[in-house]
């Protein structure tokens, strides 16, 4: 091969970054190691050093030695930061960020996965699925990792046995599934030996899938590449002389062409690419992940932090969002404390407003909790002091990711990933889109129809009084000149709550309230509920009652039935009664009269100031 | 109206946990939008830069007159197109550097405009400090870790740009690319500052400082593909002609800058050879080498797999010579 055509090879070889991940003894060191060594990307120097280290008693090289780069490393015998490493295939070129599996790492892991277009998950097939691969692909799914890879490794140790593999993966399958994320790829492996490392292995026949490399080497990279939103986040404003005025950046997503109308946040102005300029000449179009710089038409305010983009597709700009957030400091969480949050090219203040919840990596639950320690990952509710013009993680890594730093020590604290919350997201959208197109918003339904969208989320055992109470309170919202509307399970026709959830959520957007009538036949998590409603549109009301109370207004019988039928599945009886933990209200209804009960809800929604002033009791008899 | 009733006509869902929803489904990208790995890592660096421009008082950047210095240089151009290089460029002299290395030096900084400050160990200059009598470790103590720390106190800089690369060494690969330094410029590498997607934390207090390595997630290959590609002047020490060495068992030691003419006793040689990084004359060594210019020093590389450190003297003082550097100061 000349070195023309390798040149010539080389421009359209394309990168691929990867994250790997497993316990201590799974074999990532001596799985890298291999890697490097027979892609040929192992250094002479680098090799001999390793012979001369070739421990007594094994013939096998220890990668391990080779890939722990620090001495505290060393000594420990484990690997505790993310260390960056390089090799190149003809195909493609690969930068493998190398993360600790040590448990309390998990900080790295994030790091590691936050630029990764694939992850590979280490499993010892001797041990099978363990809670550490789990959270490795939690994190993995968690930093929106593209591709996940899971590599069985030791394949050697349990004599190449189908079985061992397949019973891991369907056990992977059943984890992956939960998740609600794509299922993985799955190669078996032995490190060690090489076996379907680079090349494909005799000893395994009945695997039909290529080898790790030949899996690295195809996957699409660019897939997950946003080319649709363009984004531009002003970096740095050039003035070299008083004719020159350009904003340089990197475009994170989207194309950019020469000609387009742009529209800039904060100022909301508009103006024309009159030119791209770079320093091999300008260019007719851009597009992620290019630096460039832009020059238009007309002089705007324009400084570092701003963001450029099609009016037709804008960001969002709010103070007010939801993140996922990986605690990264040994100093825990300060509930409503104020640290800096650095997001694209802008640096604010930002207050902790709350831990929504926390989430139990081991288990895939949600848990309450008081603050985040160090490696742990909670939902939490921001304010920023100024607006951040950001889209959901899911759908812009770039503009949906940020860190926050502690301002007294200047450390990184914690990652963060702006979570989606349906509700606010079309609301703001409209906000932002051009007035001549401008959809109807959130705020002009709540004009017309003089109410803010609201969901009642009446729940507790069955026949606690949910549906004769959610009637009384869709007629007096109705009295007082709201459009409300029940939605019930029934025995007859039983709703899941998620239907439930998602029909209120669907009557809050037309701007209407939404009162539903569910018990707690359904376990449900009510950390979901509350993102899909949105937390500042729902109310939890949870009806409190013993369960022989129940027992005895109970006209379908199902206390009957559930008393004569073990398996027959109820709430208090043959199950555990589990309401939601922190409802706005509790009503005892055991103790209270109907009409109580709803005064009690009034009560709460007027001083709240949820039921619209010119609605509320007082206001209208002061209406003449 | 249809969409808008999605929710409402698709069969419930209620999984056990729904942190997560797919990722939305992309179209294929367009073979014009794809970007080739070395544009993709030109379009970081040039980020890198100009975040440091950005949000830093008083950045300078290190320049070791080698081929990852003129890229460094070549990137920050880049970033500041149609306008200068916003910040000035530092040689920590030890005064050992190659003759062409100072007439390079002199030559690109002039042509191209940029403003270059030297600073040098003086006092131990005087002392007569050398590498044969201090040994190496001790000189580059005194004429580069110290010269450095000295010479980023003097210029007060808060933030330092560096050539240096993640595959070069094993430290390396754990460096960040914003490197936290204390105020004795030390770098502790069991506490560095998490660094998450391409968002970096550049907040210090007064006296602390910065290092930054744009080029972290290059390779020697890229670095000289980038140089061919780009045509980038680099030192023709790169280049194999016949020079005056020593061959010290492997090591080719050139005896240009060599001090003790008497103890050479005969034993320069003249071979064709060439440098692959360059650092002071008396411990930088040599391999032998036809290649000429860069595309066949390229072609010799895909031949020859040594990696570029290990003609370096300095680095095989113990196993762990660039950890304890790098933790003092150190580049």
């Amino acid at each position: 091969m000349t070195i023309d055509t390798f040149l010539r090879e080389q421009e359209t070889q394309e990168l691929l970054r990867f994250s790997t991940a497993g316990s201590v003894d799974d074999g990532k060191s001596t799985l890298i190691g291999r890697l490097l060594h027979d892609s040929q990307s192992l250094c002479e120097d680098h090799l001999a050093a390793l012979e001369a280290r070739k421990p007594n008693d094994r013939d096998q090289l220890d990668w391990a030695l080779l890939t722990d780069g620090l001495k505290a490393e060393r000594e420990q015998g484990i690997t505790i930061d993310v260390a960056y490493r390089f090799f190149a295939t003809p195909r493609r070129k690969f930068i493998i960020a190398d993360t600790p599996g040590h448990e309390q790492y998990t900080r790295n892991m994030a790091t590691g996965a936050s630029t990764a277009d694939l992850s590979i998950v280490l499993i010892d097939a001797r041990h099978g699925v363990r809670t550490q691969s789990k959270r490795h692909a939690f994190i993995a799914a968690l930093l929106q990792t593209p591709h996940l890879v899971v590599a069985v490794n030791k394949m050697d140790l349990v004599d190449f046995d189908r079985a061992v593999y397949e019973r891991i993966r369907a056990d992977f399958d059943r984890f992956t599934d939960q998740l609600g994320i794509a299922r993985p790829k799955y190669v078996p492996i032995s490190a060690l030996r090489g076996d379907n490392v680079v090349q494909k292995s005799e000893a395994t026949p009945w695997y039909e899938g290529g080898s790790l490399l030949e899996i690295l080497e195809s996957v699409p990279v660019t897939g997950s590449r946003n080319l649709e939103d363009l984004r531009f986040p002003v970096q740095y404003v050039s003035r070299p002389h008083a004719d020159f005025r350009g904003y340089s950046g990197q475009i994170v997503s989207g194309v950019l062409r020469k000609g387009d109308e742009l529209e800039v946040q904060p100022s909301r102005r508009r103006s024309r690419v009159t030119s791209i300029v770079t320093y091999d000449g300008e260019l007719e179009e851009a597009f992620a992940p290019m630096s460039v710089t832009v020059t238009l038409a007309d002089e705007l305010d324009i400084s570092r932090g701003a963001v450029l983009f099609h009016p037709s597709h804008a960001p969002q700009a709010e103070r007010h969002l939801e993140a996922m957030v990986v605690w990264m400091d040994e100093t825990p969480l300060r509930p409503n404390g104020a640290y800096l949050l650095k997001h694209t090219s802008q640096t604010t203040r930002v207050v902790v407003d709350d831990l929504i919840y926390k989430v139990d990596v081991n288990r895939v639950e949600t848990t309450t909790g008081e603050n985040l320690q160090l490696n742990e990952i909670g939902r939490l509710r921001l304010t920023t002091f100024k607006p951040l013009f950001f889209d959901a993680y899911q759908s812009n890594r770039a503009t949906g990711s940020f860190i926050l730093i502690d301002e007294q020590t200047n450390l990184t604290v914690a990652a963060g990933m702006i979570a989606e919350p349906e509700a606010t997201t079309r609301e703001s959208r409209e906000a932002s889109a051009a007035d001549g197109e401008r959809h109807v918003s959130e705020t002009d339904r709540a004009r017309r129809l003089g109410q803010r969208p609201l969901t009642l989320w009446l729940t507790g055992p069955v026949a606690a009084g949910q549906p004769a109470l959610a009637r009384r309170i869709e007629r007096a919202l109705f009295d007082r000149g709201a459009l409300p509307l029940v939605l019930q399970s029934t025995t007859e026709r039983p709703v899941s709550s998620g239907r439930l959830a998602a029909d209120a959520t669907l009557l809050n957007s037309a701007g209407l309230i939404a009162i539903c009538a569910t018990d707690l036949r359904q376990a449900t998590d009510a950390n979901l509920t509350r993102d899909r409603i949105g937390r500042h549109r729902l109310i939890e009301i949870v009806l409190e009652a013993p369960i022989e109370w129940c027992a005895k207004r109970d006209r379908e019988g199902q206390y009957q039935r559930a008393a004569e039928d073990a398996d027959f599945p109820l709430p208090g009886v043959n199950g555990p009664l589990e309401p939601p933990a922190h409802p706005d209200l509790r009503l005892p209804m055991n103790e209270l009269t109907e009409q109580q009960a709803l005064d009690r809800i009034l009560a709460f929604l007027d001083g709240r100031g949820l039921i619209p002033k010119a609605l509320s009791a007082d206001s209208r008899e002061a209406t003449p | 109206m249809v969409e808008a009733l999605a929710p409402v006509l698709e069969p419930a869902q209620t999984p056990a946990f729904r942190l997560f929803r797919n990722t939305p489904r992309r179209r294929p990208t367009p073979d014009r939008y794809r970007l080739s790995h070395l544009r993709q890592l030109e379009a970081e660096s040039i980020h890198i830069i100009r975040e440091v421009a950005s949000e830093f008082e008083r950045p300078v950047m290190l320049y070791s007159v080698g081929k990852d210095s003129s890229v460094l240089v070549r990137l920050a151009q880049k970033a500041f197109y149609p306008g200068k290089v916003p910040f000035p460029l530092l040689h920590v002299d030890t005064s050992y550097k190659f003759h062409e290395m100072y007439e390079f030096r002199d030559k690109f900084t002039r042509e191209n405009d940029l403003d270059l400050i030297v600073h040098s160990n003086r006092e131990a200059l005087a002392d007569n400090a050398n590498p044969f009598d201090l040994g190496t470790a001790a000189c580059c103590g005194q004429l580069k870790t110290r010269a450095l720390l000295d010479g980023l106190a003097a210029g007060n800089y808060d933030a330092a740009f560096g050539g240096a690369r993640r595959d070069e060494e094993k430290s390396r690969a754990k460096e960040r690319i914003f490197s936290f330094r204390d105020q004795f410029g030390q770098w502790d590498p069991k506490n560095q500052r998490p660094e998450l997607w391409n968002l970096f934390n550049g907040r210090i207090k007064k006296g602390e400082s910065i290092r930054v390595f744009p080029l972290s997630n290059w390779t020697e290959l890229d670095i000289w593909q980038y140089i061919y590609l780009e045509r980038i002047p680099i030192v023709p020490l790169y280049f194999a002609r016949e020079r005056e060495v020593i061959d010290t068992g492997g090591t080719l030691i050139p005896t240009e800058r060599f001090p003790f003419p008497e103890r050479l006793a005969g034993r320069a040689k003249r071979i064709k050879c060439r440098f692959r990084s360059l650092g002071c004359s008396p411990c930088t060594g040599a391999i032998p080498s036809e290649a000429t210019n860069v595309a066949e020093i390229i072609a010799e590389m895909l031949e020859v797999r040594t990696s570029e450190r290990a003609n370096r003297v300095i680095d095989h003082d113990s196993d762990d010579a660039m950890e304890r550097k790098k933790r003092e100061g150190y580049f």
